[in-house]
């Protein structure tokens, strides 16, 4: 069946959730495969958000990770202090998303500002939780589509750690986990023993020059990159009739 | 709600108008505006429309905050223009992440000098913001970051219900209120309704907080309007896709301004304004707790 490339990338950041995770959900892609995974392989996987809300089961997708659908029967509701504190800080949660207007070559996240920051040319929304999620969840998986200006060599601004400069070990600083994956619209990546960006699989019909000319620096493969595999039939029907039914995330 | 705002706020106040997209206190936010405040610090983690209000309408000097967007869509387009063309007028930043926002409220509220946390290490925030630093543990030789006290001489706080003195109940997402008005000098609580002391006594759990801490309570229906209030009436997510369109251009904004927020006297009039069909819209299903027993003793 013919798919899009979010469709993809939500099948894949499905695959890379295992049951019993506790995620930090994002809106929109993170979201969706989340549901997916709970879905398919990890009925057990337990959604947080950024809001506090714990275990939520909303009736229909969420368009901001405040909504009140989120909180409506959601198992528990923790204060802005107590979720960053006792859950994220604590340890308690094992995988969180990212995203951001440029990545790096070391998985550093940029959401704060293109340019300088005193006189940016464009201001970005800022870390939010996410400079936390990076310190502090056991792993994060990154996703953006991968084009140029998104991936350069170095971001403008390190909002996020990474691996930080390859050099220095995020243990050094007292940071958890660290990037594990980089889900994009062409390709999926690694990171390498020294923290390097890797690609581990490209997407159907994507070739290494396509994601090279997409990467602003010279982007390592691994020996035997693998192709990513498509969208079941049946996941795009989950994706398309049940989860998604209205075209929230997808359009 | 007038005579609160004027006799709680003066110019160059810092304030703190709370809430995690839930309960923002829009109408205490329109008065300000109407009042014609300047030199404003506006402090929050999440600065939303109401702030990309008092920006355009020049009545912000400063914004300490977290992150800044439209909670679902896109940019803060009056605080960009602000921070990058000095529109209307400049304004200086004072940027933290969320965990620290909420820690150094903490500290405020807990009257600490600093509070230890687990984030900007490796981050370039901490070049950016000289009050976020880094002190050793006292318990080992670990460096920890550490965040100052966050103190607001005004937080404006939402709630569904309180009594006439002040004590409140609040349930959805607390996001941040309790430690914004417990740091808070002088705090205005406005509530969906007002209750009895019997309704607040018969479930103390639900308490944001109690009277102690409030200076003001303003009952002021619909108060949070395009947010929503948990139970009460849903989020106007056309609204805040609208404001996308009008905030593009500095011109548009203040137009929008002069229609929904100098236009009107209070939020009486804004309600009126909006209309019983849009009102109608954000009806909500009623889904209620099981209730529980405290015991009679």
């Amino acid at each position: 069946m013919e798919y899009t490339d979010t469709e993809l990338m939500v099948t894949a950041a499905a695959e890379q959730l295992e049951d019993d995770d506790s995620v930090l959900v994002g809106i929109g892609v993170p979201n969706l495969a989340c549901n997916l995974a709970k879905r398919n392989h990890a009925p057990n996987l337990e959604m947080i958000y950024e809001s506090g809300t714990i275990g939520s089961n909303p009736s229909s997708l969420p368009l901001s990770v405040g909504d009140p659908v989120l909180a409506s029967g959601a198992v528990g509701i923790e204060s802005m202090l107590n979720g960053f504190s006792y859950y994220l800080q604590g340890g308690r949660i094992d995988v969180g998303f990212l995203g951001g207007a440029q990545v790096d070559k070391y998985g550093n996240i940029n959401s704060t500002v293109i340019g300088d920051y005193e006189d940016p040319a464009v201001r970005l929304p800022g870390s939010g939780g996410a400079c936390e999620i990076a310190s502090n969840a056991h792993r994060t998986i990154i996703i953006s589509p991968l084009e140029e200006r998104r991936f350069p060599e170095a971001v403008d601004f390190v909002t996020s750690p990474g691996y930080l400069d390859a050099e220095t070990e995020r243990d050094d600083f007292g940071l958890r986990g660290g990037p594990d994956a980089v889900i994009t619209d062409k390709a999926i990546m690694g990171f390498d023993d020294d923290g390097e960006m890797i690609v581990e699989r490209l997407h159907p019909g994507v070739t290494e020059a396509d994601v090279q000319a997409a990467t602003g620096w010279e982007i390592q493969f691994v020996d035997d990159v693998e192709r990513t595999r498509e969208p079941t039939d049946e996941e795009l029907r989950l994706i398309r009739e049940e989860l998604d039914p209205d075209g929230v995330y997808l359009d | 709600m007038a005579s609160a705002i004027s006799d709680a706020v003066d110019d160059g106040d810092s304030l703190y108008l709370a809430g995690f997209t839930h309960l923002i206190p829009f109408a205490a936010g329109h008065e300000i505006i109407r009042a014609g405040y300047g030199d404003l610090e506006l402090i929050r983690a999440t600065p939303d429309l109401v702030y990309d209000q008092l920006i355009a309408a020049g009545c912000v000097s400063k914004v300490t905050f977290s992150w800044a967007g439209n909670p679902g869509i896109g940019s803060l387009r009056a605080f960009r223009r602000a921070v990058e063309d000095g529109v209307p007028n400049p304004i200086e930043t004072e940027e933290y992440t969320h965990y620290g926002m909420v820690a150094a409220l903490h500290a405020g509220a807990a009257d600490l000098p600093f509070m230890p946390v687990r984030t900007f290490a490796g981050s370039d925030l901490v070049d950016q913001n000289d009050a976020i630093r880094t002190v050793s543990s006292p318990y080992g030789d670990d460096e920890i970051p550490v965040v100052p006290p966050i103190e607001p001489d005004v937080a404006i706080v939402s709630a569904q219900r309180s009594d006439e003195d002040g004590n409140a109940h609040l349930w959805g997402i607390p996001g941040e209120q309790k430690e914004a008005a417990l740091a808070a000098d002088t705090v205005i609580c406005c509530v969906e309704e007002l209750c009895s002391t019997e309704t607040i006594r018969s479930d103390p759990n639900r308490t944001l907080f109690t009277a102690d801490a409030v200076d003001y309570v303003v009952e002021v229906p619909y108060g949070a309007h395009p947010s929503y209030a948990q139970g009460y009436y849903d989020r106007d997510n056309a609204a805040y896709l609208e404001w996308e369109e009008v905030s593009k251009d500095h011109e548009d904004t203040r137009a929008w301004l002069d229609e929904w927020v100098y236009g009107v006297d209070d939020r009486r009039e804004y309600v009126e304004k909006l209309g019983a069909e849009r009102l109608l819209d954000l009806e909500v299903d009623s889904r209620y707790a099981t209730a529980v027993d405290m015991g009679d003793y």
